[in-house]
């Protein structure tokens, strides 16, 4: 019956051909607006680290004196390089990393390729482990090459194409500021979306290319990048240690909520010792949010993103009002025939099947121009000056949900419809007509 | 076949409760051609309605080939209604956008019937009503005439025990209504029921019985042998 039902759908739909126009159009510009901002949004709170989001967790401290101490305020966003690497040595985490952010002057072996400026993450050996880094070739440094501040980095297959003309060049040279670093890992070219472990730089850039131990690019000075907050004169150098500057992240792994506790209650008894050695002033203040806690924290997806989508679904929503309207006349005008149906035969449900497979089919239509104005659409967005804009790609979930979105949305627009449909009285229009 | 007890229909609203139809009780048998007749708002389309399974009556019992209706739900009552009746109407109501096969093929769908199966009994629908060069053509291609007869088809395509017709030729001239009874009455003498709603004495006066519907009440007329059509063995099939 269904193929019957489409083939009664196609022959109403060309019998009043302006009202199907006009309803196709209703549906496919609610559509393609709303895929546009739904894709962008999509893009933008996509989970970064799909199936270890909920074991991750980002800490915060509070290390300031007691001077403007107000109960209850949020700590401070970033740690002291003293008690990111307390903790790192504390390891009471199944992982644990330190890091920031930086970017170096790279130097090519290559003739005729000028030195250019990589961006880095000086970090510690579980970075890799705890983020699922994909490695092609090489493995990360290790623990003790942390401690010990061993010259080597792992690059991006870009960065090593660029500099030495090929992916594999575990075992090479790479000068960084004039120092030489072994190249022993070369990965994929990662860009977690958004930029989760860090969100003091883009948040949704491109990523970094070169990755050094951070105890290396302390010794070596590599320059870092990001925010930097002391609450103190600092003297001498802020990115020492014992300075009252925060300036890194620490991130932990913990693999069950029962772990997570217990690391909070460290963090407390942590702050409540260095609260009794007098470096730090407040009492304990702590905070442990896993990607998906602190991405709503620090609330990544624009508020502007948002409101777009919003505006876009009621948008929607009035074009599925007048499709509502638009399906009740056309029909209302064939009770007639839905009259003569009932009297040879078709129950009420045959009516409601027959005129939502109408409905639907119109759906299915104004979906795909629909899906025509949504790639239009984001081919806007990407030409906007967003640092999000060359993300806002239609992928395969998009695309099926376009389908979803206006077979549903037609559907539910139809029911109305259909179900005054299904109620017309054969008698009287049978007698009528 | 047909089995009415005191069957009423009562339309109530909020002002005015009326009945069109009181405590109605009549039987009609398989093979017999019945006429109703009786003067307007009496009860007669009523009647057919309720007959035909498009209302539902209000009081009494009614049985349609054994099966008391009262009980059915919409399903039921819409199968039973495809299965057992056609109907003939006085505009035809053919579907415009529908060539004839597509007319005559609507109740066959609801029956869910193979599609082989379907195209053999539109095929000999249209045959007996004597259009069978023309299933390609639309309603609008058609003479009044040959529409009600590709309404007939469209009721005997299923092969209905009963042939419900509500003035069924009110709306052709006198030759094209002739042929439209002669077709009737051919499908009676081959064993369908029919039942025929009609303001015009002498399309009942072909009828093997008359029923007459005044105020919601059923009666059988009397009347004279010459007016008495010859029962269903001797009628000859006319095409």
């Amino acid at each position: 019956m269904f193929t019957y039902y489409l083939d009664l759908a196609a022959r109403s739909l060309r019998r009043n051909l302006a009202l199907t126009v006009l309803m196709i159009i209703a549906i496919a510009f609610g559509i393609g607006a709303s895929m546009t901002t739904l894709t962008v949004l999509h893009v933008l709170s996509n989970d970064p680290i799909p199936g270890n989001s909920q074991n991750l967790y980002f800490v915060q401290l509070e290390p300031r004196r007691a001077l403007g101490f107000v109960p209850g305020k949020e700590p401070l966003e970033q740690m002291t390089r003293t008690d990111s690497e307390a903790l790192l040595r504390a390891a009471k985490a199944d992982r644990q990393v330190m890091m920031t952010s930086g970017n170096a002057a790279v130097e090519p072996q290559r003739a005729g390729l000028a030195p250019f400026f990589a961006d880095g993450r000086w970090t510690s050996t579980d970075f890799f482990a705890m983020f699922r880094v994909p490695f092609i070739a090489g493995a990360p440094w290790t623990a003790d090459d942390d401690t010990r501040g061993t010259r080597v980095a792992v690059i991006t297959s870009a960065l090593a194409d660029k500099v030495f003309g090929a992916t594999e060049v575990v075992g090479r040279t790479l000068r960084v500021e004039g120092n030489d670093l072994r190249v022993i890992g070369v990965i994929a070219n990662w860009r977690p979306t958004p930029h989760f472990y860090d969100l003091n730089n883009d948040t949704y850039g491109k990523g970094e290319q070169l990755f050094v131990p951070f105890s290396t690019s302390r010794d070596l000075k590599l320059s870092r990048s990001g925010s930097l907050d002391c609450w103190d004169d600092p003297i001498g150098d802020p990115l020492a240690l014992n300075v009252p500057c925060v300036w890194t992240q620490f991130w932990v792994e913990l693999a069950t909520v029962e772990k997570a506790a217990q690391y909070r209650d460290y963090l407390v008894s942590y702050s409540l010792e260095q609260l009794r050695t007098g470096r730090y002033g407040r009492p304990p203040n702590v905070r442990l949010r896993n990607v998906t806690e602190w991405l709503d924290f620090k609330g990544v997806v624009p508020n502007d993103v948002r409101l777009q989508t919003w505006v876009a679904l009621g948008f929607l929503l009035v074009c599925l009002v007048n499709t509502v309207g638009l399906l009740l006349t056309k029909f209302m005008r064939r009770s007639a025939e839905i009259g003569v149906r009932r009297a040879l035969g078709a129950s009420k449900r045959s009516i409601f099947i027959q005129l939502l497979v109408e409905a639907g089919t119109i759906g299915l239509v104004g979906g795909l121009l629909g899906l025509g104005l949504a790639w239009l659409g984001l081919w806007a967005v990407r030409h906007q000056p967003a640092d999000y804009a060359d993300l806002a790609q239609l992928d395969l979930p998009m695309l099926a949900g376009t389908f979803v979105l206006a077979i549903a949305a037609s559907l539910l627009a139809g029911l109305l419809p259909a179900w005054r449909g299904c109620q017309v009285t054969p008698a009287i229009q049978l007698k009528s007509h | 076949m047909l089995h009415m007890t005191d069957v009423s229909k009562v339309y109530r609203t909020e002002m005015v409760e009326t009945h069109a139809l009181r405590d109605l009780t009549l039987e009609v048998k398989d093979g017999e051609f019945v006429a109703i007749t009786g003067p307007s708002g009496s009860g007669k389309t009523t009647f057919l309605n309720i007959a035909g399974l498009l209302e539902e009556h209000t009081g009494g019992e009614y049985r349609l080939d054994g099966v008391e209706v009262r009980q059915l739900d919409d399903r039921a009552r819409s199968r039973l209604r495809n299965e057992k009746i056609g109907f003939v109407f006085q505009s035809f109501n053919l579907i415009p956008d529908l060539n004839l096969f597509d007319n005559v093929d609507v109740p066959l769908r609801y029956r869910g019937l193979s599609r082989g199966d379907r195209k053999q009994r539109i095929e000999r629908a249209l045959e007996r009503v004597g259009l069978a060069s023309r299933v390609r053509h639309f309603p609008a291609e058609l003479s009044g005439g040959q529409q009600q007869r590709v309404a007939i088809a469209r009721a005997i395509a299923g092969d209905p025990k009963l042939l419900l017709a509500d003035e069924p030729t009110g709306n052709l001239d006198s030759q094209m209504a002739r042929e439209v009874m002669q077709l009737l009455e051919e499908l009676n003498a081959q064993g369908t029921l029919v039942v025929i709603v009609t303001h015009d004495p002498e399309i009942a006066a072909r009828a093997q019985r008359n029923v007459h519907i005044v105020d919601g009440v059923a009666s059988d007329l009397e009347r004279g042998p010459s007016l008495v059509r010859p029962t269903r063995a001797a009628a000859q099939p006319v095409v």
